[in-house]
């Protein structure tokens, strides 16, 4: 198969960016994604060009490294999908590709499609946790969960952190990723203490990396690779108004380090 | 090389206990002086940042990944093995330390593999306290698998994702750690070099990815939890940035590495399809469980799966070990499946397949059952193989996936060299010569958790602390010999991409280290290996420059460790003149074509030094002694 892509190059962060035409000869429909952009890049060594910079690690649609929006769409035209498990059988022989990082200021570029998601990071830092130290704890059979609800929190924490609902977003809000972080905890019982506390202060940093908000789009769910539901951004908010009502939790609970 | 392994006195079941009560400890007070450096944020990585940061150390930990959650753990499918007895089927830690010894073919250290299995249940109790939705039954009490190799349902599990669900919960202990300004995190950051001042690690040299600066972290301890070497072999089931680098210039540092010829290959992996493939995706043991593993009878049989009829199935597994069937240990299944294929009964393009079946599972359990347990492994094959696994079987192959192998360390986890500690995959204790399903979390987790926040204690409070700063001239030797190499690097006048020498150094060393090796092919590698790395140091064209986000130069500089570390693979294979686990020479096996074990002239650990690239490297011994657990052939047949 042949390919003409239209890729975004960008040196830094300080360049502008531009895309440039690249094309790509000779692939297997078998070939993934990555690996017909690793041809790509072998081509350009060879013929003394530099390659393309983009992330991707484990290459089983896991580690959520790999990016990319592919003609538009976040990890490409499939859905439940993430760009290191898509194929090129899924595009027509000849066709012309556009490929980009992940479009929001949230995630700045670092070179080519490579983006800096830190901003993810630092909402799971305000809140993202249960606090509890290593050491001897009580049988997990002596706090039941109904299997119902362990599955429903293992289903929003089933999120990869990849950063597609941003970049699916037309107004860049992270809101199901927060919402997929803020409910596994919510829904358990291990996460009871803090629950109020944790949704005010992720939600908090949420607004603070300067990502949008949330209109109903739900183009997030749509090219989420885990196809996790908005409903879970019902419950973010169900939580975030709960937490309003309730009184302040008393910090004085937190375990110091010497 | 001094390999004393300080095993503590006393019966086996008590040496944990009884060295927890001796060792020397730093106090709460005196902790926050202590700078502690940890290399990886994966299970072993985050687990012991977070665990050491509350404990009131000074944490920096560094990953190459843009986020510590995308560390490699984060992939392991199946689950994690603990010795709770839930389903009243007669587990107990001495079952979980039999299992592991004998499936590690007695060649790891017993008091380790105890330990191991002691503080397995207090994992599980550590993971569900901090919200990791392990699955529960109706009544909402934990469930279980059961994984190849033992005879008791002990595996705890998270759909098809364990490994993520573990590693979100110890970093979401270490995040907590981070913000409250305990543990410095830097990502996109890679080691380089450890320094080394007076015989004692002093701290390390890493590059910043993204602007490609080099900078010196000085701490009174280094840890490196920065996983195996697997990908050695280019095709492997590890994630592409999997790299042998920290161990390997701790090595030549003066670390002793310890068994780099036991990899684990992984019987169920999906076959590689052409050339450019990238990685082979592992598809979770677990489906053993209900899949039935066959081939056609006939050679070059070219039916689809579903029209050939039972009697010309040749359900290998189940017919030469009725007792274990599907259920085998990893190398038995991965070398039973080679055997087949060598013998022509291969299936798929390449003739390098097997298949595996839910036909009668699903007839047997029915179609809902089957979804609920492998639902999410089936969509993943679908996507990969394009063939449904509910309607055809799926074809799998072996592929490397775990290196027991790693940085000897003692029973504190301290290497040979003072002050270096490794944990996890990155060392070699607890897994002997091939590791049972479902243990490298286990492993991870009780040394991070658990392990090394105590251990680490005694060698702390034996030393003051901050002694050495990172202005020290050893600091900035190292920086210079990093920065010479990355411009070396970048002067190659060559044309061809990195990704030509690691395919090439991936064949020779699956051909001739791989699921079965040979005195001939070893030493016929141990000659192409040095003449790859040269032409490698010749012909390469690494690109753009090394102040910049350079990936290029990242896989390059990755590669040309591998090209030094191949040789010691090939060189301990060699010298490990027996078969057992997952290394299996051609000339030591038994009638049925079984691992022929030579406990009088092997029963050791081999740890090897360093003696410069392309020197013979010297072989020392810590003999393994049998106290517990009599040595006994391996035998999963009656």
């Amino acid at each position: 198969m042949k390919f003409k892509l239209e890729i975004w190059r960008q040196q830094n962060g300080q360049d502008t960016g531009a895309f440039v035409t690249h094309e790509v000869d000779d692939v297997s429909p078998d070939t993934s994604f990555l690996e017909m952009l690793d041809i790509l890049n072998e081509n350009l060594t060879q013929t003394g060009g530099e390659p393309i910079a983009f992330d991707s690690d484990c290459r089983e649609g896991i580690c959520g490294m790999c990016s990319l929006v592919i003609n538009g769409e976040a990890h490409g035209p499939k859905r439940a999908t993430t760009t290191c498990q898509l194929y090129m059988r899924h595009f027509p022989d000849g066709a012309s590709i556009t490929v980009e990082p992940w479009r929001s200021g949230a995630f700045p570029v670092v070179r080519d499609l490579a983006v800096d998601r830190s901003a993810f990071d630092r909402i799971m830092r305000a809140g993202g946790y249960v606090t509890v130290h290593s050491g001897p704890k009580p049988d997990p059979n002596d706090v039941p969960v109904n299997p119902e609800i362990s599955e429903k929190a293992l289903d929003a924490s089933t999120c990869i952190g990849c950063g597609a609902c941003v970049a699916a977003c037309p107004n860049g809000a992270a809101m199901l990723y927060t919402a997929a972080k803020v409910s596994h905890l919510s829904l358990l019982p291990q996460g009871q203490p803090e629950r109020y506390e944790r949704v005010q202060k992720m939600v908090n940093q949420m607004e603070k990396e300067g990502f949008g908000s949330c209109r109903n789009y739900g183009e997030c769910e749509a090219q989420c690779p885990k196809s996790i539901s908005i409903d879970f951004i019902g419950h973010m908010n169900r939580e975030l108004l709960r937490a309003t009502v309730v009184e302040p939790d008393d910090l004085r609970g937190d375990m110091k380090t010497q | 090389m001094d390999l004393d392994a300080k095993i503590p006195e006393g019966p086996i079941a008590d040496k944990w206990t009884r060295h927890i009560d001796e060792i020397r400890l730093v106090g709460p007070r005196n902790r926050s002086h202590y700078r502690v450096i940890i290399v990886g944020s994966g299970l072993a990585g985050a687990s012991a940042a977070s665990s050491m940061a509350a404990m009131g150390y000074k944490v920096d930990c560094f990953c190459f990944q843009d986020s510590p959650r995308r560390a490699h753990s984060i992939a392991a499918q199946g689950g994690i093995n603990a010795a709770k007895n839930y389903r009243n089927d007669g587990d107990s830690i001495h079952r979980l330390f039999y299992d592991t010894q004998k499936g590690g073919d007695f060649r790891s250290r017993e008091a380790n593999v105890w330990r191991l299995a002691e503080l397995s249940t207090a994992i599980i109790d550590q993971a569900a306290a901090q919200g990791v939705p392990f699955a529960r039954e109706y009544g909402g009490m934990l469930a279980n698998r059961s994984f190849g190799g033992v005879l008791v349902e002990r595996t705890f599990y998270c759909r098809g994702e364990t490994g993520q669900q573990l590693l979100l919960g110890a970093n979401s202990a270490l995040a907590k750690e981070i913000a409250a300004g305990h543990v410095n995190m830097h990502t996109r950051t890679e080691l380089l070099d450890i320094v080394v001042v007076e015989g004692r690690a002093r701290g390390i040299v890493v590059r910043d990815l993204v602007t490609g600066a080099i900078s010196s972290h000085a701490a009174d301890a280094v840890v490196l939890a920065s996983g195996g070497y697997t990908n050695v072999f280019n095709l492997s089931t590890n994630a592409r940035g999997c790299n042998v680098t920290a161990t390997w210039r701790a090595h030549k540092r003066g670390a002793g590495f310890a068994n780099p010829c036991y990899v684990q290959i992984h019987p169920t992996a999906i076959p590689a399809a052409g050339e450019h493939q990238s990685k082979l995706t592992l598809m979770s043991e677990s489906l053993r469980n209900d899949g039935r593993i066959w081939v056609p009878k006939k050679s070059g049989d070219e039916r689809k799966p579903s029209e050939i009829p039972e009697e010309e199935r040749y359900y290998y597994l189940e017919e030469r070990y009725p007792r274990f069937g599907n259920l085998v240990p990893r190398d038995v299944a991965s070398r039973n499946a080679k055997d087949v294929c060598d013998k022509g009964m291969g299936v798929g393009p390449t003739g390098q397949g097997v298949y595996l079946d839910f036909r009668d599972a699903i007839s047997e359990k029915g179609a809902e059952v089957i979804e609920t347990r492998y639902g999410n492994l089936f969509d993943m094959y679908e996507r990969i193989a394009s063939d449904n696994p509910r309607e055809t079987p799926m074809r799998i192959f072996p592929a490397p996936h775990y290196a027991m192998g790693g940085l000897w360390v003692d029973y504190n986890l301290m290497t040979t060299m003072p002050g270096l500690f490794a944990i996890g995959e990155a060392n070699f204790s607890d897994h002997g010569a091939n590791r049972l399903g479902a243990s490298s979390m286990m492993q991870c987790l009780a040394d991070g958790y658990f392990v090394i926040p105590i251990t680490i204690g005694d060698y702390l409070s034996r030393h003051p602390s901050s002694e050495i700063g990172a202005d020290h001239s050893a600091f900035r030797d190292a920086e210079k010999e990093v920065h010479e190499r990355t411009e070396r690097l970048l002067a190659i006048p060559g044309n061809q991409p990195v990704e030509v020498f690691h395919r090439e150094l991936g064949k020779l060393m699956i051909d001739e280290c791989g699921i079965s090796r040979n005195a001939e092919g070893l030493q016929d590698a141990l000659k192409k290996i040095p003449e790859l790395r040269d032409r490698f140091w010749r012909e390469v064209r690494v690109p753009g420059s090394g102040g910049q986000f350079n990936q290029s130069l990242e896989h390059a500089g990755r590669l040309a460790d591998f090209l030094e570390f191949a040789e010691l693979m090939c060189h301990d294979a060699l010298d490990r003149d027996e078969s057992c686990g997952c290394h299996f020479r051609d000339e030591h096996q038994t009638e049925d074509g079984e691992t022929l074990r030579n406990d009088e002239d092997f029963a050791f650990v081999s740890v090897w030094e360093h003696r410069g690239v392309g020197e013979q490297p010297i072989r020392h011994k810590e003999p393994l002694k049998f106290e517990a657990l009599p040595l006994a052939q391996r035998n999963y047949k009656t």
